[in-house]
């Protein structure tokens, strides 16, 4: 057993891409060994970003021998079938055996040198390497064909056990010589096998052991910091960024001038990763101090200090800047910066970014009036917010912009209104200019600072929130509002327009949108129609405010949506008009139907789709959200998972699991029947109320022609079925499956005891009605057609 | 240099000497810069149009630069509307690229053991030019010195074989050799006799000042469209005309022009993608031009060799 090194080395690898490269190497270096047979046992992978390293331990020296055996035709066949036979083996008459009256042809493959497995396998590796993005270079580039890396491959190291694996590559031919350290070590160093690659790399100043690199700067810049008296604010990113950066990393502690801890936290700390790659620090209070540590790729001769200096230069002016925008920003109030909002493109189709803060402000300040964000820690539970939106809900004649002194005074929905209002100003700002990461931050910052109402300002800060899984959701009544709106006028829009993602695109983030409503609901236990805020938004789309904000500029509207493809009729515009002059909106009029309906429904099918991603990381079944959400009419995210939850609970229970087969049984013989399962039919009318069908319960129990079975079913589905919807209509989603539960016997016994398809008529077509009862029953609970298993 | 040996700190121009002298000795001719307003070195049409073709191409040369949005009216201390680019182009890149760059710095007074010289990835795009290729930003001690870049795409059209561009910002450099805050106090040349010395302030504060507010206040931006227009113009008869280096000279021309519009401000973010996507067919059908009126001697010169 012999051990195999293999380096790959290369002028400097991005850090991001080092990660997906020791991927990429093993697994084509296991899928090359192992289409020769070979098997690969543990793989040592090391980075550097010179570098790609490779350990295979115990390689045996050959691949083994292999027999092969062909059964050929019977000795006795005419001679063509077996001069076919020779043919394909290669093989004369006097190399088969005769077993039997049958020739056999054995064929043995001798194993081949590891040694030259290897030679094949490397060269096949480095063409077949996939890169984020790959280049070419030198004298070979003059060709189309040239080898394609991710920057100049400059040297191959292939030695297995202490033998050179002869290969060559793009002009580039293997040897035992590698480099050190660029610096450090720039000459040759011979390797001898991969027993003192790492160790003679390490003389040479190259720690070749990501992981390790990694360590000595988590360590070092801790310990640094440690030193003067500081905490390392841990960034795990920087780490491995880092480590990415150097081959002999010295973390180093400077300071800045402590003038600058006047720009906030959050800047400081992005400008210094972002566009430097330094950790900052945290005094004794906790608080971020003046200093930083840089990660050097050297021993420097002055133990750093030149470096030290140099960094921290090229911090200050970058601070300075910093500064500046802080300064020059807080000269203006939001409330002045919000008004260069129509300068800037929201999208071509939907106006301008002022024109989404005008529907987010109305949108966040209904959600309040209507109840459905409320003051309270926990939201009002009675009912499911539903009131028709009023587009002129919002008057700028209301109390907004310029609060009073005793601003903490306002009510939740003038908050709401406020906090819309400037929640994007701060995207017209030098700092968010700059770092457009710290849009929302910023804004809260300058908020609190002009003395607008923490509520306010904190709102304007968290409404992007959550901005992925694992982000804060928010829980304060105003951001909740905000945050609300924003996303849901962001899906309602883009929907209306008809940009929704598609596949792996989704240009406007539409699914992480929809995702924040999700969460934003589930976390504050929101009670709420969702179709009503999306009518509400879709509502304020088609009426876009004009100049005077408090009319309901239909033309306007109806303009636009013509601008986003919406063609609309004579009649159309003239039912648009009535709407617009009435000021109001309701599930009846003619707008809901032609535009804002089937916009909702298409986001709401969209919501549900995310619901099942979201909720399959919580362990809930996709197919279980499909059987509650396909009875329709549900937008109520809330009441849907608790049904789902219930549904769950059931499924996992033997009544559950037995009742699901009768239930598919039964859809089976009613599809047979030519019925549709999932409505009442014809026949279930026959047996569906005990007193005034054809079929009442004494008829069945006097009827000869059926048995107690049919008998049983119809008496469960009597006492189920009240005692299903009552527990539905309450949301007790457990009593209902246990409403079905109780249905499970008397459907075992009915399929034990009589046969559906009886040759009387009268009996069979009892019998359907009986079933497609039953099989309605159950979808008042939930579309058991959806349910797997 | 070596350890502990007084070196006098480079002058701004004896700096550019000094790197003169390198690439001279490494097989470069040292041109001089184009005499026409451009952006970056890479405008040069020695490093635009020479590095399309088969023919080694290896020059270096100092540039003069303009971005009139950079302009600050001679108050901040880093940017400028007006700076020097130096640029150096090697066809094809040879193997050693990153050695004799190092060496360049050494020879300007950085040592590598004493300061942490890094090559972060930074991959370049001119959306002009239709251009990219791949490389780092230099760092030395956490400031960008160099862009350092292999040429893959010029006017949209493959690079064979490649080039490496090596561009310097020398402002930056000399700033950090000499030890300055701001670009003005850079030493420029030193005292001779009694010939004093000359600050880079002495030489550029006045133009800073003037240029910036005509850049941003006063250019004429009627004249300056029209100007666009002409020099569109002017490009697509040169192409038609067969005279792809005159051609390509309007496309500089009308480069610079839009950002002279976009400094003023008159230009939308809508039709800001439009201008750019017109410079670009200017600076492509130039290149395109410039390849087909030398393709014959290429394919002559160079068995095998494609486009």
């Amino acid at each position: 057993m012999t051990d195999f090194l293999l380096e790959l080395r290369s002028e400097e690898i991005p850090a991001r891409m080092q990660a997906g490269a020791r991927a990429e190497l093993e697994k084509l270096f296991r899928a090359q060994l192992s289409s020769a047979g070979l098997e690969t046992g543990e793989l040592t992978i090391w980075s550097t970003p010179r570098r790609l390293a490779l350990i295979a331990r115990d390689l045996p020296e050959a691949t083994a021998a292999v027999s092969e055996e062909l059964k050929g035709p019977r000795s006795s066949a005419p001679p063509q079938a077996l001069e076919g036979f020779l043919r394909k083996t290669g093989l004369r008459q006097d190399q088969l055996e005769d077993r039997d009256g049958v020739y056999f042809a054995v064929i043995d493959k001798p194993g081949r040198a590891t040694i030259e497995v290897l030679a094949e396998a490397v060269p096949a590796i480095v063409r077949g390497f996939a890169w984020p993005k790959s280049m070419r270079w030198g004298k070979e580039s003059a060709s189309s064909e040239s080898l394609r890396w991710v920057r100049p491959l400059s040297g191959i190291v292939a030695i297995f056990g202490e033998e050179l694996v002869p290969c060559e590559i793009g002009g580039i031919a293997s040897g035992f010589a590698t480099r050190g350290h660029r610096f450090h070590c720039p000459g040759e160093i011979t390797i001898g096998s991969a027993a003192d690659y790492a160790e003679k790399l390490r003389a040479c100043h190259v720690i070749v052991d990501h992981e390790e690199r990694q360590a000595i700067i988590r360590d070092g810049a801790a310990k640094a910091a440690a030193d003067a008296g500081l905490v390392l604010v841990a960034d795990e990113g920087l780490v491995i960024e880092n480590a990415g950066l150097t081959e002999w990393p010295v973390p180093l502690l400077g300071r800045f001038d402590e003038a600058f801890l006047e720009v906030p936290p959050e800047v400081i700390q992005l400008t210094a990763r972002v566009n430097q790659k330094y950790f900052v620090v945290n005094g004794a209070d906790g608080k971020l101090a003046n200093g930083f540590v840089c990660t050097a790729n050297i021993d420097a001769k002055d133990g750093g200090a030149e470096i030290v200096a140099g960094n921290r230069k090229v911090l200050a002016a970058r601070l300075s800047d910093a500064r500046f925008f802080w300064e020059q920003d807080r000269k203006t109030k939001l409330e002045d910066h919000a008004k260069k909002l129509n300068r800037i493109t929201f999208h071509e189709k939907l106006g301008t970014v002022a024109d989404k803060v005008e529907r987010v402000a109305k949108l966040a300040r209904w959600l309040v009036e209507e109840g459905i964000v409320t003051d309270s820690p926990l939201p009002f539970r009675g009912g499911a917010g539903g009131g028709a939106f009023r587009p002129d809900a919002a008057r700028t004649d209301r109390p907004h912009p310029n609060p009073s002194p005793e601003g903490e005074g306002l009510s939740l929905a003038d908050q709401a209104e406020l906090a819309a209002r400037l929640a994007k100003a701060d995207l017209v700002t030098e700092m968010v200019g700059e770092f457009p990461e710290l849009q929302g931050l910023m804004g809260g910052y300058y908020a609190r600072a002009e003395g607008l109402p923490d509520a306010v300002a904190d709102a304007i800060r968290d409404h992007y929130k959550p901005v992925g899984q694992g982000d804060d959701v928010p829980t304060a009544p105003a951001t909740v509002a905000v945050a609300l709106a924003d996303k849901l006028d962001t899906l309602a829009a883009f929907f209306a327009i008809n940009e929704k993602p598609t596949g792996s695109r989704d240009p406007f983030a539409l699914r992480r949108a929809a995702l924040g409503i999700i969460s934003i609901i589930q976390a504050n236990e929101l009670r709420l129609s969702v179709s009503m805020p999306l009518a509400a938004a879709l509502a304020t789309l088609v009426g876009k405010s004009s100049a005077s904000a408090d009319r309901f500029s239909f033309e306007v509207g109806v303009q636009q949506l013509e601008a986003a493809g919406v063609q609309f009729s004579e009649e159309t515009v003239d039912r648009l008009r009535d709407v617009a002059l009435q000021n109001a909106l309701d599930r009846a009029s003619p707008i809901y139907d032609q535009i804002i309906q089937p916009s909702i429904v298409s986001i709401i099918l969209f919501l549900a789709d995310r619901l099942k991603v979201q909720q399959r990381e919580a362990g809930v079944r996709h197919d279980l959200i499909d059987a509650v959400f396909a009875l329709g009419g549900e937008d109520d995210l809330v009441r849907l998972l608790a049904r789902v939850k219930a549904l769950q609970a059931f499924m996992a229970t033997e009544d559950g699991a037995n009742l699901l087969a009768g239930y598919k049984r039964a859809a089976n013989i009613l599809k047979q029947a030519g019925q549709d399962v999932s409505s009442n039919s014809r026949h279930a009318e026959l047996v569906s109320a005990s007193t005034a069908g054809p079929w009442t319960l004494k008829q069945v129990q006097g009827d000869e022609r059926l048995g107690a079975a049919d008998a049983a079913l119809f008496e469960a589905l009597d006492s189920a079925e009240p005692a299903a919807s009552a527990a539905v209509a309450e949301e007790r989603f457990t009593d209902a499956m246990a409403a079905l539960a109780s249905l499970r016997a008397p459907i075992d016994a009915f399929f034990d005891g009589v046969m559906v398809n009886d040759p009387d008529e009268a009996v069979r077509a009892y019998r359907l009605g009986l079933l497609s009862r039953f099989t309605g029953a159950v979808h008042g609970v939930a579309d058991f057609s959806k349910i797997e298993g | 240099m070596t350890e502990g040996a007084e070196k006098k700190v480079l002058s701004f121009q004896d700096m550019i000497l000094t790197l003169h002298a390198y690439w001279s000795a490494r097989g470069c001719a040292i041109l001089q810069p184009y005499d026409m307003r451009v952006g970056a070195g890479t405008f040069h049409p020695a490093t635009t149009l020479r590095s399309l073709g088969p023919e080694p191409w290896n020059v270096a040369y100092v540039q003069p630069s303009r971005r009139p949005t950079d302009g600050r009216y001679g108050e901040n201390p880093n940017r400028l509307q007006h700076y020097y680019q130096y640029q150096v182009i090697l066809k094809p890149s040879p193997a050693d690229l990153q050695e004799q760059y190092l060496g360049s710095l050494a020879a300007i007074g950085i040592d590598p053991l004493l300061h942490d010289i890094r090559f972060v990835e930074d991959d370049w795009e001119s959306p002009t030019l239709g251009a990219w290729g791949l490389g780092w930003e230099v760092w030395c001690d956490g400031m960008e010195v160099t862009q350092f870049t292999y040429f893959q795409q010029m006017g949209g059209f493959d690079c064979k074989p490649v080039a490496g561009e090596l561009t310097y910002g020398l402002e930056r450099l000399a700033m950090y050799i000499q030890n300055v805050d701001n670009v003005y106090d850079l030493k420029f040349s030193d005292a001779v006799g009694d010939v004093s010395a000359v600050s880079y302030g002495d030489v550029f504060l006045e133009n800073e000042r003037q240029f910036s507010k005509w850049n941003f206040e006063v250019a004429d931006t009627d004249t300056l469209f029209a100007g666009f227009k002409a020099a569109e113009d002017e490009c697509k008869r040169a192409i038609e005309a067969g005279v792809p280096l005159a051609a390509y000279d309007q496309a500089i021309e009308a480069s610079h022009l839009f950002n002279l519009l976009q400094a003023r401000g008159v230009i939308s973010v809508q039709e800001r993608a439009n201008y750019m996507a017109r410079v670009r067919d200017l600076a492509k059908g130039s290149c395109k031009a410039w390849i087909d009126s030398q393709s014959e001697r290429w394919t002559q010169n160079y068995p095998g060799w494609t486009l």
